[in-house]
């Protein structure tokens, strides 16, 4: 998966909830996508393959 | 065929195969159902991803420049309403060691448990699809146990009318599917390789542990020429040694077993898809949304940009954005729109689509 970026997003009561991912590819229209913390989900486990090469996923805003 | 023969293809069917029930292992065969895009996508190559039909997902290594197009085709053969269409648009002549482009299927181990894989039981297996493309390419049809890193790969050869292709593999007594909900199987259509995967000697005769060389030995390029064409529908995998008729379902039955790893939530086209209702709180809408079926994991969401439009007592207008999800499950998500200093805290509201918006849930494997 070519992860462009990937960012945290905080609830309401500033907890991590999900991440915000961008990929160099994206689909039409669709700026970012919204992934979350779960070993099955493909998205997360191409994250966590991206983290472990030495990329960091930044700070939530 | 004789009458001998037909009976004796019956006596092996009924020996052999699983005749009741659902036969066909393959999601959306006849390419029926594209959630993604009904449309053609032009410009694939470079990036792997699934654009169109669902569950068929477009798988590449290396940086080739062969590009095409792919679409949901109305040229079929006789009995089915759709194809999957490969047209090459850019050509790759010069293959580098490490490329590949395969079409291929993932399967979750749970659903493959009558395989009896890595048992002394074990079944054969039976893949027949229907193909044609512009010229005589030969490709490589491979199951690949990602549990236990075993492969075997089988060619055929298209010619420029639909045939049915039948290609019966072997069982396999070892490494067992693990019964779980993760990828364990894929139906691989290998249509480029280089060298790091064709380099070696086709392993066709009997599962075994993966050598990358021998996996696509002997295929042609589909990017060898911009005149190329490929066109596939009506693919069924099934226990036995015997290709049974295709398994054919309804639209509605199709639709339902995809949305176990894609979602699309689209609107009507006259901006008036109602999304979900929720409550202000500050100034963002909250909302929940449950699936339409449950889904095989925690899904990723993702919502066109500036699409949603909020309804409530003090405030209608668009522009929103879908731009938090929380505690997503298998059968529903809580989303949270983008703020707007208009909406009035405590109020209820409805989201509904503008006329371009979109938001999928995707759990694919």
């Amino acid at each position: 998966m070519d992860i462009k970026s990937a960012q945290y997003v905080q609830d309401e009561n500033s907890e991590n909830s999900c991440i915000k991912l961008v990929l160099n590819s994206m689909p039409n229209n669709v700026p970012y996508l919204l992934v979350p913390f779960s070993n099955d989900n493909r998205h997360y486990q191409a994250i966590l393959e991206w983290v472990a090469e030495g990329n960091t996923i930044a700070e939530a805003d | 065929m004789t009458k001998a023969a037909e009976l004796a293809k019956m006596g092996e069917v009924l020996t052999n195969s699983q005749i009741g029930g659902r036969r066909n292992i393959v999601y959306n065969g006849k390419m029926q159902v594209a959630q993604r895009s009904a449309s053609a996508v032009t410009g694939i190559g470079a990036t792997a991803g699934y654009f169109t039909c669902d569950r068929w997902v477009y798988s590449v290594a290396g940086s080739h420049a062969g590009r095409f197009t792919m679409s949901q085709s109305t040229d079929t053969p006789n009995g089915f309403s759709n194809s999957l269409k490969l047209d090459c648009t850019t050509a790759d002549t010069s293959i580098a060691a490490g490329e590949l482009a395969i079409i291929r299927q993932h399967y979750e181990g749970q659903d493959l448990q009558q395989i009896k894989k890595g048992t002394s039981d074990a079944e054969q297996l039976t893949v027949s699809f229907y193909v044609k493309a512009s010229s005589a390419l030969t490709f490589g049809l491979e199951l690949f146990d990602s549990d236990n890193d075993r492969q075997i790969t089988k060619l055929f050869t298209t010619t420029t009318s639909w045939v049915r292709h039948e290609i019966t593999f072997p069982a396999d007594t070892t490494g067992a599917f693990n019964n779980d909900n993760a990828r364990s199987l894929d139906l691989s259509f290998w249509i480029h390789a280089g060298s790091t995967y064709a380099g070696g000697t086709l392993n066709s005769t009997a599962f075994a542990s993966t050598t990358t060389a021998n996996r696509a030995a002997g295929i042609d390029s589909f990017f060898s020429s911009t005149d190329n064409e490929f066109f596939l529908t009506g693919v069924q995998m099934e226990l036995g040694s015997v290709a049974t008729p295709f398994e054919h379902r309804s639209f509605g039955e199709e639709l339902a077993l995809c949305q176990r790893y894609f979602q699309k939530y689209a609107d009507d086209g006259n901006g008036n898809g109602y999304f979900t209702n929720g409550m202000i709180t500050g100034t963002r809408l909250y909302g929940v949304i449950r699936w339409t079926t449950t889904m095989r994991a925690n899904p990723t969401v993702a919502g066109t940009s500036g699409d949603f439009n909020i309804q409530s007592s003090a405030h209608t207008g668009g522009g929103f954005s879908i731009d938090e999800t929380h505690n997503p499950s298998v059968d529903a998500v809580r989303l949270r729109t983008g703020s707007n200093s208009n909406l009035t805290n405590g109020q209820g509201a409805i989201l509904r689509f503008d006329a371009a918006g979109s938001l999928t849930a995707d759990s694919e494997l």
